[in-house]
């Protein structure tokens, strides 16, 4: 039971993360498909990250440099993004599922060639951050608490004093609720859309790094994220794009996510013999039940989606 | 001028810009990773089935190259179908799942010949599609989310219902030909054509064909003008009679008939087997997202843009004991992000050419006057 509290946890830190960033890229007026591809780099900047760094480094040093170098990963490939979409009025669907192909394609071949590169018969696209990964985790009485709880409750609390609480973040939503009104009273609107997407870039890498570590102590990069990306847009849908719901629904999702991994420890859920497969699946069929009773009334922003046209009214 | 102005001239500049800087892109990585063999690895993943020297074995594995562009044709066809309608059918991925399941279980478990098989694929996949159409038309979801979810469940399912019919020694399905040999595609005598690979079967025609009345469909009759009508303008189709939410629901059904029929394609031909281990989406409705891009969303085009995309695939197989074989995945991404800009290259490159039109019609109606003026 205190396995399934602790993976619930882990999971909902990661849907939270990512779907906080999806939240500001949306309310800029950009859809963020391409999360998925930025999970996976800031993953991937991140383990490479802790397996460059000496394993002596002081817990904090070690947490503060793995985050910070997995959030400028993923903020250098989300800008992939926004110079398409924003600067040349790309189709944000096509670029955004490029970037996600692109992001597991990259990953495994920088991942592939930098094993290689230290044994040549290392052909695999693993990286282990076995004892790197300690810092991160304070073991009490058989419960792993994460760091990365402290991360994602300091992320929703800045996600929503950004959003409600500064002129900064009124202005963002502003954008992506009709551009050409906000220009009209001096908001640069191609600067506020790319600070949304950058944003969410942070908390797409965040995401990734926490993900990877959300269990083991190796990732194989050719499995990219397992559509992670995907579950937390469908969480900020859930959540209305509103931080404080996305929380909450983050934690539903997180606790059927994390029902996969720990039902065979369950003496219950072992007993009623469903086969693993459908716990798999559990998370993406309660996601789309959701979506369809839930996407009717929504409250996306108006103008997601819509490349920004100064002429247009 | 003229030359310039056409559309198709126009998307295959377009195509090949995106091709030349996808592949310059890839060679740049090759570089940096190990520059003393990136020529040779970029020359063999473009030769593919040059690389063998006997015109024989080219023609066979010629033949393997097309056995998977077949499919992947198919996937690209479900994509662009659907992409008329204004709709981002990323589904194609699950819908393709859903239609190997299908048919190789029912060809398996039951013991079907092909030609049920491959009918029973296609009412999977366009069960599996209808689906994310009807949630796009009468709840409001995104196709994109709705159709990424239901890849993950079409997957996990697949896995579990193919393990009833799966060897017991590995994690493969039973090969056809041990099995049921009778559900495999015939070949009308193309393998004689191929060097004898049997695997080349009328999948390869067959698919071409589909391009072409998928084409048809499109261009030439109502149906398809009202998909067209749609998406360009979907209140303005509503207003003028068009039944929206129906055409949404049986472009995602078409669109998943034929990805699911891509499957059908491979599958029934014994040249691969499903793994039911496999903890991803087969990348080939992705793929099928490139083809149809690179191909200029038109069916024919995409015939040529998925044996490209094929052809490197296949090829950077090859390069698997230089590099790692995803090379040639990171190229076809980079194309589609590429494709990405096509829309806006367009737009100045027709900026250019008006300009220079009308200055030519200036310069024209200025030594007119000039002529005048002589005369008089």
């Amino acid at each position: 039971m205190l396995l399934l509290v602790q993976y619930t946890l882990v999971f909902a830190s990661v849907l939270l993360l990512v779907a906080l960033g999806g939240c500001f890229s949306e309310h800029s007026g950009v859809i963020n498909l391409g999360l998925e591809g930025i999970m996976v780099i800031g993953a991937m900047s991140g383990a490479l990250a802790m397996r460059a760094l000496p394993d002596d480094l002081p817990a904090i040093l070690m947490i503060l440099l793995t985050l910070l170098i997995a959030v400028a990963g993923a903020v250098i490939y989300s800008s992939l993004l926004a110079f398409a979409c924003i600067n040349f009025k790309a189709d944000q669907t096509l670029v955004g599922t490029a970037l996600n192909l692109l992001g597991t394609a990259a990953a495994t071949v920088i991942v592939k060639s930098l094993n290689r590169a230290a044994n040549p018969d290392n052909v695999s696209s693993e990286v282990s951050y076995i004892s790197e990964k300690k810092a991160f985790i304070v073991n009490i009485n058989g419960f792993e608490f994460s760091w990365f709880f402290v991360v994602a409750i300091i992320a929703l609390t800045v996600a929503f004093v950004v959003l409600y609480k500064t002129k900064f973040g009124l202005r963002l939503m502003a954008c992506g609720e009709h551009p050409q009104a906000a220009a009209s009273v001096g908001i640069n609107v191609i600067k506020m859309r790319w600070f949304g997407v950058l944003i969410s870039g942070i908390y797409g890498g965040l995401g990734g790094i926490c993900y990877i570590m959300s269990g083991v102590s190796q990732w194989k990069f050719e499995y990219g994220v397992a559509g992670f990306g995907f579950l937390a847009l469908a969480v900020m849908i859930f959540g209305q794009w509103k931080p404080q719901r996305i929380a909450l629904a983050a934690l539903l999702f997180g606790f059927f996510r994390a029902l996969s991994n720990v039902y065979t420890g369950i003496d219950f859920l072992n007993a009623l013999n469903i086969p693993g497969a459908i716990y798999n699946m559990l998370p993406y069929i309660i996601s789309l039940i959701v979506l369809a009773f839930t996407s009717k009334s929504s409250k996306a922003p108006k103008a997601e989606g819509i490349p920004y046209d100064r002429g247009m009214r | 001028m003229k030359f310039w102005k056409n559309k198709a001239v126009q998307s295959i500049i377009c195509s090949l810009v995106c091709i030349i800087l996808g592949l310059l892109i890839g060679f740049i990585v090759l570089l940096c990773i190990d520059p003393s063999n990136a020529v040779e690895a970029m020359v063999i993943m473009l030769k593919n089935f040059w690389k063998y020297s006997k015109l024989s074995l080219q023609v066979k594995y010629l033949g393997n190259t097309l056995v998977k562009t077949a499919p992947l044709l198919m996937c690209a066809l479900s994509i662009l179908f659907s992409y008329k309608l204004g709709l981002f059918n990323i589904g194609t991925a699950g819908q393709y799942v859903a239609g190997a399941c299908s048919c190789l279980y029912a060809a398996l478990a039951w013991g079907w010949s092909w030609l049920p098989c491959t009918l029973f694929a296609i009412v999977a996949g366009a069960v599996w599609g209808a689906i994310v159409g009807f949630l796009k038309s009468y709840c409001n979801v995104n196709e994109v989310i709705s159709g990424i979810m239901l890849n993950w469940i079409a997957l996990y399912s697949t896995n579990m219902i193919l393990s009833k019919v799966k060897e017991s020694a590995s994690p493969y399905t039973v090969h056809l030909a041990d099995a049921n040999t009778s559900a495999i595609l015939p070949t009308l005598g193309l393998d004689k054509l191929f060097s004898g690979n049997t695997r080349v079967t009328i999948a390869i025609p067959l698919s071409i064909i589909l391009a072409v009345v998928v084409m048809i469909v499109l261009n030439k009759t109502k149906f398809g003008f009202e998909l067209k009508a749609t998406g360009f303008n979907k209140n303005a189709a509503r207003y003028c009679g068009m039944a929206e939410k129906r055409n949404v629901i049986l472009s995602l059904a078409i669109s998943g008939g034929l990805a699911a029929l891509g499957a059908a394609m491979l599958y029934l031909t014994d040249f691969e087997q499903w793994e039911v281990t496999q903890s991803s989406v087969p990348a080939m409705g992705f793929n099928g997202i490139s083809a149809a891009f690179l191909g200029g969303l038109d069916p024919i085009g995409t015939i040529l843009s998925s044996f490209f995309i094929q052809h490197i695939t296949s090829g950077g197989a090859n390069i698997a004991s230089l590099y790692c074989s995803q090379i040639s995945d990171l190229i076809s991404s980079i194309i589609i992000y590429l494709c990405g800009f096509v829309f806006i290259f367009k737009f100045y490159m027709n900026k250019i050419i008006a300009a220079k039109a009308q200055k030519a019609a200036e310069n024209s109606v200025s030594a007119g006057n000039e002529a005048k003026g002589g005369k008089a």
